[in-house]
């Protein structure tokens, strides 16, 4: 029999996802890949999984699953509840050994969108050289789709050797950012002098209009100096455009790779797993800094992402002996995904 | 290369290399020579982080990784690129696809028609007397956007985008042309279809028929002949096949 996950309840859009599908832009197929790249590379340090094995991202909810295979090491995000005779609750960045029969539940309670990791990776193949899936183009991941009940999780590993369980000593600071930091370009001269000032002075707010592909901000009206049709061309991952209702689009990870909209500003790349992390109604500000600026920051949470993954110590053995949550946990499973 | 590029800024991982500001073929076959040369630059080692370059109607978006080159660097590196002497350019391929332009299968040509004041034969004659420049690649996989249209047929887009476009549908909008390679809401004018040709398939290597740079000629086949080879397509015995321009 192989060994799987079975999705008994999946979060509102649950993929599988790595860092990215690379060089098809051209060809028109998106990079996508994980919103928050930090989480998932440091949930798979935890399991032992090296940088590029793809996990399960949450995209808003909890996702429920169920052990279909000897046994699995899996570490998440967030908290795990696990649900079965030897009911638990394990901290996020910390690991853990289910068995046949025992049931997880992951709660994205904290962020938007968090990461199951397994331990030795899933069992599915490559589409031009990635495990990500873009749902719109039915590619990458389970089936090039999103997971639903009754789904099984193909893993690489029958079983998880027993061995003492990790943690992340250092785990990363997940709480919501308010401050984003923007390289402005590659069309901000396309707009008018009180906008820019207008984009990096007011706050934003993010609306319940986002998915995937981006998200649409609620501000002040951002003034195009003439028209809002550009002639297309390519788009980068946090690329801000706006179209003609002023109004600006924050491009996320399945984003098309081209666009006819100016835009007036782009994310830094330090900045984006942040932005994989915002919820509906999050406000945030844009402070402008220069490309060299924004290379270094790249380079030094590079630096800092190394030292978290290479951190990893020995868990307290108490985890697993954490008490019972009894029946709040076992409600917060049959009502599935939280409202 | 006589023309000047403009770097933009696109963020800390991508460059924006802009030599013009319009829809032109000229224009866009530099586009695709400079993207060529990066590449070969960077296969030969002489251009680190380079990541992939995605060419559109008249600028390259280079992507880098910035934990190994930066925007400075890579923005010298391209002038010098520019500057040197250009090699010989791939030779231009021409593909011929076949088009039925009838029927369901051309849900938008009488209104097309009527809005160009043409027969709907007059319309399909036009359309398929082109030899169509592709420009890029975008919108969905392997989605070609191809100009240019005669004068007669470039209209707006439709008011209101249909919910589904059938995948091969042939489409007009502006002064460009385009082939839905998989079914999707859509706002260009339906005049055909090609039977199924797979012009994206992600198991194959390269996925995408068609690349930024090749030209497309459309044969219009009857009704008949398309269902022929539409099943011709599902046996997996229609593979489009290229030709070198002269």
């Amino acid at each position: 029999m192989t060994a799987a996950l079975e999705i008994v309840q999946p979060a509102l859009h649950t993929t599988v996802q790595d860092f990215g599908r690379f060089g098809y832009q051209a060809l028109g197929v998106p990079v996508s890949g994980a919103l928050d790249a930090v989480s998932l590379r440091l949930v798979n340090a935890v399991v032992g999984n090296d940088g590029t094995t793809a996990a399960l991202e949450l995209f808003y909810g909890g996702l429920t699953l169920a052990v279909a295979a000897d046994s699995v090491r899996v570490a998440a995000s967030a908290e795990i509840e696990v649900l079965g005779a030897r009911s638990r609750v394990v901290p996020a960045w910390h690991s853990v050994r289910l068995e046949r029969g025992e049931q997880l539940r992951v709660g994205a309670t904290v962020a938007w969108c968090g990461y199951l990791a397994v331990g030795g990776g899933l069992a599915l193949d490559p589409v031009l050289g990635s495990w990500s899936t873009t749902s719109r183009s039915a590619l990458g991941g389970f089936e090039g789709r999103a997971l639903r009940s009754g789904d099984l999780l193909p893993l690489v590993r029958d079983a998880a050797d027993e061995r003492p369980e990790v943690r992340l000593a250092e785990p990363p600071d997940l709480t919501p950012c308010e401050r984003l930091r923007v390289v402005l370009g590659p069309q901000h001269q396309l707009f008018t002098t009180i906008a820019i000032e207008k984009f990096l002075s007011e706050p934003f707010q993010v609306s319940a209009d986002a998915d995937r592909m981006g998200m649409r901000l609620a501000g002040p009206d951002l003034e195009h100096r003439e028209g809002h049709d550009i002639v297309s061309d390519g788009i980068v991952t946090g690329a801000i455009q706006v179209p003609g209702s002023g109004q600006p689009i924050l491009l996320l990870a399945d984003h098309q790779t081209t666009g006819g909209y100016p835009k007036i500003a782009t994310v830094m790349s330090a900045d984006l797993p942040a932005v994989g992390r915002l919820r509906p109604r999050d406000r945030l500000r844009f402070e402008a800094v220069s490309v060299a600026a924004a290379e270094a920051a790249a380079r030094r949470l590079e630096d800092d992402l190394c030292r978290r993954a290479a951190n990893v110590v020995a868990a307290s053995p108490s985890i697993d002996e954490t008490a019972l949550r009894g029946g709040n946990l076992i409600s917060g499973v049959v009502s599935g995904v939280e409202s | 290369m006589t023309l000047l590029p403009r770097f933009l800024p696109s963020g800390d991982t991508a460059l924006t290399v802009e030599l013009g500001n319009r829809i032109d073929r000229g224009l866009s076959t530099e586009v695709v020579r400079l993207g060529e040369r990066i590449a070969k630059a960077a296969v030969a080692g002489a251009m680190a982080g380079v990541v992939e370059t995605v060419p559109t109607f008249r600028s390259l978006l280079v992507h880098y990784d910035p934990r190994v080159t930066s925007s400075e660097r890579l923005a010298a590196e391209i002038e010098a690129l520019v500057d040197a002497p250009g090699e010989n350019a791939e030779p231009t391929r021409l593909w011929r696809l076949p088009v039925c332009y009838e029927g369901e299968l051309a849900p938008d040509l009488e209104e097309v028609a009527l809005q160009a004041d043409l027969s709907p034969a007059e319309v399909v004659g036009r359309h398929a007397a082109g030899r169509y420049h592709v420009y890029m690649l975008g919108f969905l996989p392997g989605f070609p956007y191809m100009g240019d249209v005669p004068e007669e047929l470039q209209l707006p887009r439709r008011s209101t985008p249909r919910v589904r476009v059938p995948a091969g549908s042939v489409a007009i909008a502006t002064s460009l042309t385009a082939i839905y390679t998989a079914e999707n809401p859509g706002g260009w004018h339906l005049i055909g279809r090609t039977p199924p040709l797979s012009l994206f398939d992600p198991t194959r290597e390269p996925p995408a028929v068609l690349r930024p740079g090749d030209q497309v000629a459309f044969d219009s086949v009857s009704r008949a002949e398309f269902d022929r080879l539409a099943v011709a397509a599902a046996k997996g015995e229609l593979v489009p096949t290229s030709e070198p321009v002269p």
